[in-house]
């Protein structure tokens, strides 16, 4: 039974003070019911728009103001060309590449929480999967945005499609940005999938208790007439874990593709191996940065305490730790490389990096990546929410900056120094990247005021009520309890399911 | 049993509650092993160890995704294929047409792209979804499944339904029992909508029409521009008028004296066949016919040997024989006697009687005549009727050739009277020629 490791879910580290045998509860306090947990996320959904939360109503003024921004410069881009912009030669990647490798790596951890950790059986994940997921698909259409925009004439943005057309041309599929368009678009179709069927069953427990007809209407149509039957459990349990199995590959390719946008072409400071596990890291340390600084404050205002837990927030802050110093080993190891590889161009390339022009910028990378989230060593900070978020903010500037650090200072100085600039963005640059987060909070607020914010039927899984009593079995052979298919076995308060094996 | 349909003879079954999981397990098996087949049990959430409990048999979707997956892998494969092997093949640096490993992101993509779907649509497809009218829905009591209730309904289309016995078996720790009616309301649609679907099924088709029309119909306008691309720059395009420069061109002038990278031509005698410092000749003028009694009145001062820039040895008189294959001998023939294959062929049309210009023969008396310098820039510069090849030969080849047409003029001494050989036929230069031929210019 290796599921039932009391530990297994909290880094292998008992928490102090607690039998080291027992797993933490997952869904914290005295009297939790099933419909407790129903009532306490379905609530928020539920709230009379005339008294909806100020906080929230505030949040979605200022964030649909910058979508809004968005649309003007998205419209000031198009009818006029993105020579207003700041790329120019020879940085012609400038911030639109930065932002979409930026917003497709925020765009990671969703999937991997929902995918890797489920495949891992890391039950921890039932609270926080579902806006995890949510946030992965508002940022990946974030990402979309600017590579969809950089083309420059979006109204042939199909030229990046393998479709027939009059010119009887094809796309090259040896080109890395061609496999980008696959790898992207691929990711968000299948993550929308995966949102989407891990919330039929929460839709369906909306709509039963909807009090009025609109909301009866809206639910029930996106709930496809679920009714809980077992034999659809069954297959739905059996799909989700084939979508599990099939993004988790998927994650990992899409950054890795990504990373090949950069590490496939000959640009000192671009043209190295280690781009695909760097990235990947970096993807997931920016994924879970990004899952702290939304879910601290939701779970603050919405009431969601006893579900997405401290010892949430603690495992997820030792991951950034973690992955935190992935990318601090990987920026060690490009300038390892650059001096071990004795090529003067990138030799040159890295010192540049960190003295040259840009200097700033990778000094800022360095800190906030990968000197700020040692803090969470102390068991101490990772308790404080005020130091959560803080980290977890800086830890997104400094990915930001990671992105731009890489684009910028390797694309302004190549091999010809009669070549080289300086990259300057506009103020079209500022506020489109500003508007983007206008775009993901309006999706995002929205998302947390309108749907199902944890995976109800998921959380009830890991309650100790869930399991039946061992007085039968689980199945002849035992195999069940090796299903990973099943939400998982262990509850709270030590009513660990035991293994039994004989047949009713 | 607190149900007022009883009397109603329309029932879709039975249904039963319980608080808890052991409830509903315990019930399921009961069911299960009394044989009954058009059952379900409703939970929350997955049931652990329920679908043993029912005797769910597992479902085929790994197999349909998997067969998905691996026609992903084909149609990846072969969408690569065709596109970039076959209809429109990529020449990139003489790289293969078709490489696997370039192409393997894209086939992982659309594998998984496959699979996903299909696990997802699969599964919506098994469960028969999306299916929103379902008479259990009916029930108030049953909403609360999807919250904190467990439910088994044994329908009454199964065969061996008696409502009296399934009754009894889910009795047992059941918190409420229950029947359904059959669902006998039919949820029309309201009146309006009819009608706006109506209008909207007919409006979708004015976008498709003027489509058709469009591509069908001819019209005397220009074609609309949806989007005007680059088309229309604020800019003037090269070797257009623009009033705004004194001369009215839109293109600037090079600075008078302007050298083009590598044209400085400062060796006179390679670039133009005469001494350093004379004067650069023009097309040369003999025809008096054309161009008056002064024609080839001013001679310049061609150069006699070869110029010092060149190195006349067997290598050089065999890049010349090559150049002047390529590039003379379709008029002048393979011996230099005229007899190329244009003029074999001009003559066979008797073309002459369209003011055909035959190539002369580079052996006659006339072309021995000519110095090397000369010789040098009726290559470069043609003659009369003949264009010049300085554009397509470089200087240094065009003094191969005149050490060429050298050697065949010293070795051959055939007249363009003589019949052409036969097309294999070699002349053997010497280089001794060449040096025989260079001194005996010199005199002239
Ligand atoms: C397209 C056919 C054509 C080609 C190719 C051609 N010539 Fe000629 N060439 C002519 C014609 C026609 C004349 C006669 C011009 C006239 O008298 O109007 C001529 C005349 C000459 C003469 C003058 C002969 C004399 O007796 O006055 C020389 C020398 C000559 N060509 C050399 C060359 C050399 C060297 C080349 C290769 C670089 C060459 N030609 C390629 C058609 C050609």
């Amino acid at each position: 039974m290796t599921t039932t490791d009391p530990t297994a879910s909290f880094g292998g580290k008992p928490l102090k003070g607690q039998d080291p045998r027992v797993r933490p509860a997952l869904v914290e306090g005295e009297n939790e019911t099933f419909s407790t947990v129903t009532e306490a996320v379905a609530r928020v959904s539920e709230v009379p728009v005339k008294e909806t939360n100020k906080a929230w109503l505030i949040g979605f003024g200022v964030s649909v103001t910058l979508l809004g921004v968005l649309g003007l410069m998205l419209l000031h881009l198009i009818t006029t060309g993105v020579g207003v912009w700041g790329n120019n030669n020879p940085v012609y990647w400038g911030w639109p590449i930065v932002n979409f490798v930026f917003w497709v790596g925020i765009g990671h951890a969703g999937t991997l929480i929902s995918a890797v950790l489920f495949l891992t059986r890391q039950n921890w994940r039932t609270g926080v999967n579902r806006a995890a997921e949510a946030m992965t698909i508002f940022a990946v259409i974030c990402a979309g945005l600017f590579p969809g925009v950089h083309i420059g004439r979006i109204w042939v943005a199909y030229w990046l499609f393998p479709l027939p057309n009059q010119m009887n041309m094809w796309p090259n599929f040896r080109s890395p940005l061609l496999w980008d368009v696959f790898a992207v678009s691929t990711y968000a179709s299948v993550s929308l999938l995966f949102w989407y069927m891990g919330m039929i069953p929460d839709l369906a427990t909306l709509r039963d208790r909807a009090i009025n007809t609109p909301r009866k209407i809206a639910y029930g149509i996106f709930a496809m007439g679920w009714t809980g039957s077992s034999r659809h459990w069954h297959r739905y349990e059996r799909a989700y874990l084939l979508l599990a199995a099939l993004a988790a590959p998927l994650v990992f390719s899409v950054h890795s593709v990504v990373s090949f946008d950069f590490a496939v072409s000959q640009v000192p400071g671009w043209h190295t191996t280690i781009f695909p596990p760097y990235f990947v890291a970096g993807a997931i340390f920016s994924g879970f940065a990004m899952v702290l600084t939304l879910m601290v404050p939701a779970r603050q205002f919405f009431g969601l305490k006893h579900i997405i837990t401290m010892k949430h927030i603690d495992v997820m802050c030792r991951i950034l730790m973690a992955t935190g110093m992935m990318v601090g080993y990987a920026y060690m190891i490009e300038f390892f490389m650059a001096w071990y590889g004795g090529v003067q161009y990138e030799t040159f390339a890295f010192v540049n990096r960190a003295f040259g022009n840009y200097w700033w910028a990778y000094w800022i990378m360095v800190s906030c990546n990968v000197i700020f989230p040692q803090i969470f060593w102390s068991k101490k900070m990772r308790a404080n929410l005020w130091v959560v978020m803080l980290v977890s903010i800086t830890t997104n500037i400094g990915m930001w900056f990671e992105r731009f650090v890489i684009t910028v200072t390797s694309l302004s100085r190549d091999f010809v120094p009669s070549s080289w600039g300086y990259f300057s963005p506009t103020y079209v640059d500022m506020l489109m990247f500003l508007g983007s987060f206008g775009l993901f909070f309006t999706l995002f607020l929205l998302f947390l005021r309108f749907l199902p914010t944890v995976a109800i039927a998921e959380v009830k899984t890991v309650m100790p009520q869930a399991h039946a009593h061992g007085d039968h079995g689980h199945g002849k052979d035992g195999h069940v309890d090796a299903d990973p298919t099943s939400y998982g076995t262990a509850g709270g308060g030590g009513s660990v399911a035991p293994a039994s094996k004989q047949d009713a | 049993m607190s149900d007022q349909n009883q009397n109603q003879p329309e029932i879709h079954g039975v249904v039963a509650y319980y608080d808890d999981v052991d409830g509903v397990m315990n019930a399921s098996r009961k069911i299960r092993d009394a044989g009954y087949k058009k059952w379900d049990a409703y939970t929350p959430f997955p049931v652990h160890g329920i679908d043993e409990a029912m005797g769910t048999k597992p479902t085929i979707l790994p197999w349909i995704v998997l067969g998905m997956g691996l026609t992903g892998l084909v149609v990846g494969l072969s969408l690569q294929y065709f596109t970039n092997a076959v209809d429109y093949v990529f020449l990139i640096s003489g790289k293969p047409d078709w490489s696997l490993p370039a192409n393997i992101p894209v086939t992982f993509e659309i594998i998984i792209l496959f699979s996903a779907y299909t696990a997802f649509f699969g599964m919506l497809a098994l469960n028969k979804f999306p299916h929103l009218s379902n008479p259990l829905h009916k029930l108030e009591r049953f909403k609360r499944v999807t919250n904190d209730r467990f439910a088994i309904c044994v329908e009454a289309a199964d065969a061996n339904f008696d409502r009296a016995r399934v009754e009894k078996l889910l009795g047992v720790g059941a918190e409420h029992i229950e029947t359904c009616p059959t669902d006998t309301t039919r949820a029309a649609l309201p009146i309006w909508f009819h009608g706006v679907a109506a209008i909207l099924t007919c409006a979708s088709f004015i976008p498709l029409a003027v489509a058709f029309k469009g591509r069908f119909a001819t019209s005397e306008k220009p074609r609309y521009h949806v989007w005007p691309d680059m088309d229309w720059q604020r800019k003037r395009k090269t070797q257009t008028a623009w009033e705004g420069f004194p001369d009215g061109r839109a293109m600037r002038l090079p600075v008078a004296g302007t050298v083009a990278e590598g044209e400085l031509r400062d060796d006179f005698e390679l670039y133009f066949g005469v001494a350093q410092g004379s004067e650069v000749p023009d097309k040369i003028r003999y025809d008096v016919a054309k161009f008056g009694a002064d024609a080839g009145a001013e001679r310049p001062e061609w150069l006699a040997a070869f110029p010092a820039a060149v190195n006349v040895d067997e290598a050089f008189l065999e890049r010349g024989r090559q150049r002047y294959t390529i590039y003379c001998s379709v008029c002048h023939g393979k011996q230099g006697n005229g007899m190329g294959a244009v003029a074999v062929r001009a003559n066979a049309l008797d073309a002459a009687q369209w003011g055909w210009v035959p190539p002369k023969s580079l052996l006659s008396e006339n072309a021995k005549a000519y110095s090397n310098g000369e010789l040098f820039h009726v290559a470069s510069n043609g003659i009369s009727t003949m264009a010049g090849y300085s554009g397509q030969v470089t200087a240094k080849d065009r003094w191969a050739i005149v050490a060429y047409v050298r050697a065949i003029q010293a070795t051959q001494g055939l007249d363009q009277t003589e019949a052409p050989r036969d097309a294999d036929y070699k002349p053997v230069p010497t280089i001794e020629s060449v040096r025989v031929s260079d001194s005996s210019a010199a005199g002239q």
